[in-house]
């Protein structure tokens, strides 16, 4: 597999001007005749829908929602970085691809992730001009809040719904252009494989949710906007239908998957409170900006936490890491909530949890301040656990929130399959080895808005790509294959559903491959995923028919994704041996607990490459060159 | 707990459909509804039924998924509040439960409790947007806008699209829908260009797909998830009728009706 990042020689901060200097242009002539396929309608996908059909381009959007607003990108809360410096606290571009990149703890490109800092002012802009309603001051400008891993405020925010204000302003954007005719969008059809002909992706097959049927869409470029692989682990705080098919579809196509391993733990979600459990709601970072983290100072301390003195009381996050405190990178907060519970201070029932306390700032800023801020979160988690967090500290703990890697892609975002590009979560570029707070959002419309409708076009200007017509025999295989992986899955009628064998396998990876990983337990989670995967083949009940509407297929047909998916990710585990940032191997630690980056053997992406059906997947590695910045340990302490 | 289900089923969109009765032993409090829902559907896969189909997905009550009429109520009994986020805390031993789905002219039934809302997409295709082109916009806090102005842009913006508010309404009206477009966009300053266009647009699309008018029942305002007001839909109106005397829609300079 050739991994070519194709970064544009220069110095760093000239890079992304040297690379739009240089495109090839489509005239405005020519750009209807190419057919852009667009999956996935969240923040990056919508983005990229309505800026590629406002340039000229055909474009065809494809959702398998109700509609183009429901995409997960709706659930971020906290908010969206950017360089403005609008505080004049000394931010600049420099700072926030420093942070990016030291909160990825170096393991993501430099030229990726300068790009996205240099970009990130625009996006705001952006936003404003849709009519994004950022929180304001009172003198009408907008306002910022602090977050995780930064030492500046530059995170915009929208109450704690910012994702949802950024999703419903990029749809808005794409809704004017399907009004307009210029973007075509499918609603309740989901990407079900990738077509190629002659080495190039060329269209894709869905599956219409409603009828069943499969379809067959030919264009000359895929985007892929199809997010991220959380739910492996079942219980994530993702939506229930974010999957990794989409993207696992095109890795058994020859796009290479790199990263795997690195999935973030969010710290600050409800804990788990029954097996019946559907999935785990966050608790936005934003919260710790006036909440403090704390747990008793002795273990086995039952009382209840308004019987416990400040003296008796650990806030460990202030204590450990007293330059960033309650604002310590998640990575880094999830894993100390763990130790703490680990030694048996862990508050709630089972004892997997931590308070997040708002007493201090309820008293120093009043109610209603905090109310403003956090009402819509504070609301939810009382809905949740019908406690009331003005009254008790509220309880958390660590979840899957977000995974880091994805599929591989060059600086123009184009994966290792030519004419397939890859768009925010769903590609493995800006993150490293840990996201920051506020960054996932700024990456999708990164991606969306600013970055592929420029390098796109060079793509297209470049490469002969003859007109090929649905009806090619390429595009038949990959129906009839489809088809057969549909009829497989229902003809096993089994006595086990679904969503138990999802729910097994969870439970595998979270104790296996979650926040602490060895080379032991990911040996075991390799068997044990395996022996599921196989029980899975033979004793899973789907009913209903495929023609129809039918969720549990659409179910099946993405845990079966999630066993291949998964056994890899154990496998890109056990072969990094190193911690860094989301990825903990136990065995690479410091004296006092933190992550031992390994950068002479390391320093590089693992990229999987597909090897045929019951192959082992080969790991390629894209080596990762630091020209500007220094490596360092992380510390914030 | 346990429970006595009657849960409105239908093959398909031109079957009749009807009520099937179950019952459901062992449910916590704990339990959303829409677990509470899972353990029924587990049970019935296991049996080789097919499942209860009900859309869902974030489950956190914020991507507008989700919905269902529980007891004559869109989303159940708690106020302000989604199904997904309704937790079985609000019921109680031996209760019996109907749930159908959003009963709407506008929003056919697809399967079950599923059902098609399309015709809201639609009406926001049809002027539901600021129209500004990707790499156009001045800096952002070239802006300036009051505080007031854009904390009651949020409410109005704080819509999750879900249809409660047309289930709710015996006209089966979509005006607490448009009118929170319709006023998030008009309260700011970059909506103003567009914003006369858009009011006649959108309430001449909401219409055209078979959406009933307003006449001030206020059911929506009680169920919406997000509580928003019927403020919103008294300064659309407002827009609407200035709209109808300023709008020239190709009409040789004289004012539309």
């Amino acid at each position: 597999m050739k991994l070519d990042p194709r970064i544009p020689s220069g110095p760093l901060e000239d890079k992304w001007t040297t690379r739009r200097n240089g495109v090839a242009l489509v005239s405005p002539a020519n750009k209807k005749k190419s057919t852009i396929i667009v999956v996935g309608t969240g923040l990056a996908g919508a983005s990229a829908a309505a800026s590629l059909g406002e340039l000229g381009y055909t474009v065809k959007a494809f959702t398998y929602h109700d509609s183009a607003r429901r995409a997960h990108s709706i659930a971020a809360q906290g908010g969206i970085n950017a360089a403005k410096n609008y505080q004049n606290d000394g931010d600049s571009t420099y700072r926030l691809f420093y942070e990016t990149l030291k909160g990825g703890d170096f393991r993501a490109r430099e030229s990726n992730v300068y790009r996205l800092a240099e970009v990130s002012n625009n996006i705001i802009d952006q936003c404003v001009a849709q009519g994004v309603p950022f929180a304001r001051d009172y003198d009408g400008h907008l306002a910022n809040r602090s977050f995780g891993g930064a030492q500046v405020s530059r995170t915009f925010y929208a109450r704690g719904q910012t994702g949802q204000q950024l999703l419903l302003g990029a749809y808005s954007a794409l809704s004017k252009n399907v009004g307009a005719g210029t973007v075509q969008l499918y609603h309740r059809k989901e990407m079900v494989d990738v077509v190629v002909v002659d080495g190039r992706a060329r269209g894709i097959i869905t599956r219409d949710l409603v009828t069943g049927e499969l379809e067959s869409h030919a264009g000359e470029a895929v985007l892929l906007a199809t997010g991220g692989y959380s739910n492996v682990f079942y219980l994530s705080t993702n939506a229930k239908n974010c999957n990794v098919s989409a993207n696992w579809r095109a890795y058994k196509r020859g796009a290479g998957f790199a990263n795997p391993c690195y999935t973030q733990i969010h710290p600050t979600c409800i804990p788990v409170a029954g097996d019946y459990q559907s999935k785990l709601t966050l608790m936005s970072e934003s919260l710790r900006n006036d909440g403090r983290v704390w747990v008793p100072a002795r273990a086995g301390d039952n009382r209840s936490p308004d019987q416990i003195p400040v003296s008796e009381r650990d806030y460990y996050l202030e204590r450990i890491y007293p330059s960033y405190g309650n604002l310590a990178p998640r990575d880094i907060s999830s894993r100390a909530a763990k130790r703490m519970c680990d030694e048996g201070r862990g508050v709630g029932p089972g004892g997997r949890g931590v308070y997040l306390d708002l007493a201090d700032s309820i008293k120093r800023l009043g109610h209603n301040v905090i109310e403003e801020r956090y009402g819509n979160l504070i609301e939810m988690y009382e809905r949740i656990t019908g406690e009331d967090p003005y009254q008790v500290p509220m309880r958390i703990y660590p979840a899957v929130h977000y995974t880091m890697g994805g599929l591989w892609v060059d600086y123009d975002l184009m994966s290792t399959l030519p004419g397939l590009f890859v768009l925010g979560e769903a590609n493995f570029s800006d993150h490293g080895a840990n996201r920051l707070g506020a960054s996932a959002l700024m990456q999708g419309l990164a991606d969306g808005y600013f970055v592929i409708p420029t390098t796109i076009g060079d793509y297209l200007a470049n490469s002969k790509l003859p007109k090929v017509a649905a009806d090619r025999p390429e595009f038949t295989e990959a129906r009839q294959s489809s088809a057969a992986f549909i009829q497989k899955l229902l003809a096993v009628k089994g006595h086990r559903s679904v969503d138990s064998f999802h729910k097994a396998l969870g439970l595998i990876l979270w104790e296996h491959c979650g926040m602490g990983r060895t080379k032991e337990s990911l040996t075991t989670a390799i068997t044990k995923v395996r022996a599921l995967r196989e029980e899975f083949w033979a004793d899973v009940r789907v009913p209903g028919e495929a023609a129809d509407l039918n969720q549990e297929i659409e179910k099946a047909a993405r845990v079966a994704d999630y066993f291949e998916m998964g056994e890899v990710m154990c496998r890109d585990a056990l072969l990094r041996e190193e911690s860094c940032g989301g990825h903990f191997r136990e065995e690479h630690q410091t004296e006092e607990g933190e992550a031992d980056r390994d950068d002479v053997n390391f320093c590089h992406a693992a990229v999987w490459e597909y090897a045929g059906p019951d192959k082992e997947a080969i790991r390629n590695v894209e080596p990762l060159a630091f020209e500007v910045v220094h490596l360092a340990q992380r510390s914030y302490k | 707990m346990k429970l006595t289900l009657h849960i409105w089923r239908q093959k398909a969109r031109n079957d009749k459909g009807g009520f099937v009765r179950y019952t459901l032993a062992d449910v916590t409090e704990h339990m959303s509804f829409l677990e509470m829902l899972d353990v029924l559907n587990e049970e019935l896969v296991v049996k080789g039924e097919e499942p209860v189909h009900f859309e869902h997905d974030c489950r956190e009550g914020i991507c507008g998924c989700c919905g269902a009429v529980v007891n004559g109520e869109p989303h159940g009994p708690q106020k302000g509040t989604t199904l997904c986020q309704l937790h079985m805390r609000h019921f109680k031993d031996n209760d019996e439960i109907w749930i159908e789905p959003f009963r709407s002219k506008a929003f056919p039934i697809l399967k079950d409790l599923i059902v098609d809302r399309g015709a809201f997409d639609r009406v926001i295709q049809a002027g539901g947007f600021i129209a500004v082109r990707t790499g156009s916009a001045p800096d952002a806090n070239g802006i300036t806008v009051s505080k007031e102005a854009s904390d009651l842009a949020m409410d109005a913006a704080e819509c999750i699209g879900c249809g409660a508010c047309v289930a709710a309404c015996p006209n089966g009206s979509a005006s607490l829908f448009v009118s929170a477009k319709l006023s998030q966009l008009g309260l700011l300053p970059q909506g103003q260009p567009e914003r006369m266009k858009r009011a006649i647009a959108m309430i001449r699309k909401a219409e055209e797909e078979g959406f009933g008018y307003c006449s001030n029942y206020g059911e929506c305002e009680a169920v919406c998830p997000k509580r928003i007001s019927i403020h919103h839909i008294a300064r659309a109106n407002c827009d609407y009728h200035k709209a109808s005397f300023t709008v020239w829609q190709g009409t040789g300079g004289k004012a539309a009706r």
